[in-house]
């Protein structure tokens, strides 16, 4: 029989260890949707998406008050809209309406982001992912809950160098589009490398052509509960410290999988995933960064901060893999620095500078997340950027993934807001040397050697 | 049988238990099992109970006793006993 002591620890990791689920996303695929026709396209995807979707933010909120566990997030993720709307569209307006009608279909279910407004272009563009892209400042800037990600490589393919050019102008573009509000169109758009189908977290969320119909995936969090933890063993060995972090993850992961298979059973979706995330946000308490600082370093972006980061993110694996039936996603560490207060601290300090975050992301799970830069740096610099971190997930078998913001009209240090969860950050310094000549070379790297597994 | 865990955290005062049980006495709901402790003047307990007879939705009676609580100064929480299972047995 459950004790008081273990009532009261799960219930103070809650309520004062910032202990939630961050995310409940409903994927939903829109292949039985397309149509040649943009009117009646819309209307089905708008119809398909508000029959699947209107008990989930309901089912969250009644999961939430049975369980005493706040579930942040309602999420949907939907096929990539450049597969759907390829039939359909002739111009980037045409897309941007699709667009329109996301948007307005998750204002009219209550969720706060959609995702899937996206193009897979590992190896190469059709027209209509193309067009998709370029369409993307018009539909972020117009619309407030979607999300766009575009896939621009894998360990399979390579990376598609002129997609990583084009959306070198597609990011300033969308900065240009969205300065009244800090280019906050950029937080909403992400690239990767080896982009997962099942991903429930915003902005890359999803819904692969692999998938069921429907599904739905969990994103857990808790780097605050880790943070509790880490505070009773210090000076301990780094067994003890790994032990702790893995029993720490397994507990954390349960309650993602608790509400993953609740949401499921009454939601009448089948479970996908859990994803084994330690989300940061930008609540004191609730950060990545911390847990670091707890470990030993003075400040994240110290020297060990990579080794660090590589034992918490293995540990968050390994503690999380037995307690969740199916795992997938992103899972891992997540180390925006918007989002995290640990991480503007250091960069506020000049411990954490963009290369050194590029040297974190070989061992964490996502990549360049969340990093403001000036509004003055070049297309051909931020292709330049994207495709380093696309080659460190080419060449480790892993994803990464790129959302940076240009602030347009900012500088080295200034601040920029953009509210809410994605919370607010200095503005970092960028190379200034140039990558003109390579990004100018068309065509695609080849996928490298150790793809060739058959 | 539908186990639920109540705890109750706050300064102590007289009938903290009363109330508590007569709101899940009015409602249909066992109590199995009490534990508490007193630590440095604050009262913490925790109650399983069986819900499988009372007819109110789940969340509602969550609610209800966290108001409850609220009058007389105490924190009230109402939460099925699978979370606790989950994150503690294997």
């Amino acid at each position: 029989m459950i004790n008081l002591h273990e009532v009261t620890q799960t219930n103070k990791m809650i309520t004062e260890e910032n202990l939630d689920v961050r995310t409940i996303t409903l994927g939903i695929s829109l292949l039985d949707c397309i149509d040649s026709d943009l009117g009646k396209l819309k209307e089905k995807i708008y119809r398909k998406i508000y029959e699947s979707a209107k008990d989930l933010v309901g089912t969250g909120e009644q999961i939430s008050r049975e369980f005493g566990i706040p579930i942040v997030n309602k999420r949907i993720s939907v096929t990539p809209i450049a597969l759907i709307g390829g039939a359909a569209c002739r111009t980037k307006e045409d897309f941007a309406s699709i667009a329109a009608a996301l948007d307005s279909v998750a204002r009219e279910v209550g969720v706060n982001f959609i995702g899937g407004y996206s193009a897979l272009v590992s190896k190469g563009m059709s027209p209509a992912e193309e067009l998709l892209i370029r369409s993307i400042p018009l539909a972020l800037s117009t619309t407030e809950r979607v999300c766009s990600s575009v896939n621009l490589g894998s360990t399979r393919t390579g990376i598609n160098m002129d997609a990583v050019r084009l959306m070198g102008e597609i990011i300033r573009e969308t900065a240009e589009c969205t300065k009244e509000n800090d280019s906050l169109g950029c937080a909403k758009l992400v690239v990767f490398c080896n982009a997962p189908d099942d991903n429930p977290f915003m902005a890359g969320a999803f819904h692969g052509v692999t998938e069921a119909d429907k599904v739905v995936n969990v994103g857990v969090s808790g780097p605050g509960v880790v943070k509790t933890a880490l505070e009773e063993i210090r000076g301990e060995s780094f067994e003890v410290l790994c032990e702790t972090i893995k029993r720490t993850a397994f507990q954390v992961t349960r309650v993602g999988q608790l509400v993953a298979r609740e949401a499921s059973r009454r939601l009448k979706v089948p479970f996908g995933i859990v994803d084994l995330s330690l989300a940061p946000t930008p609540a004191i308490g609730d950060s990545v960064a911390d847990i670091l600082c707890e470990m030993g370093l003075e400040y994240a972006g110290a020297p060990g901060t990579t080794a660090a980061l590589a034992l918490l993110n293995d540990q968050v694996k390994k503690g999380g893999v037995m307690a969740s039936s199916y795992v997938g996603g992103l899972s891992g560490a997540f180390i925006p620095v918007s989002e995290d207060q640990g991480m503007i601290d250091a960069v506020k300090a000049g411990a954490l500078t963009l290369e050194k975050l590029e040297a974190m992301t070989c061992v964490c799970s996502v990549g360049l997340d969340m990093i403001a830069i000036p509004g003055d740096t070049g297309a051909s610099t931020i292709s330049g950027i994207i495709a380093d971190e696309m080659a460190i997930g080419m060449v480790n078998q892993k994803t990464t993934a790129v959302r940076i913001i240009p602030v347009i009209g900012k500088g080295v240090g200034d601040i920029v807001e953009f509210g809410g969860l994605l919370g607010y950050a200095p503005v970092m310094p960028v190379n200034q040397f140039s990558c003109d000549a390579f990004i100018g070379r068309g065509g695609r790297i080849p996928a490298p050697i150790h793809s060739f597994k058959n | 049988m539908k186990r639920a865990i109540i705890t109750v955290v706050g300064k102590d005062t007289v009938g903290i238990i009363a109330k508590v049980c007569t709101y899940l006495a009015g409602n249909d709901v066992n109590i199995l099992d009490i534990s508490q402790t007193i630590v440095q003047d604050y009262f913490n307990m925790m109650m399983i109970v069986d819900t499988s007879r009372m007819s109110k939705q789940f969340g509602d009676m969550a609610d209800e006793l966290a108001a409850l609580g609220q009058e007389i100064g105490v924190a009230v929480r109402c939460q099925k006993e699978e979370i606790f299972d989950m994150m503690h047995r294997l």
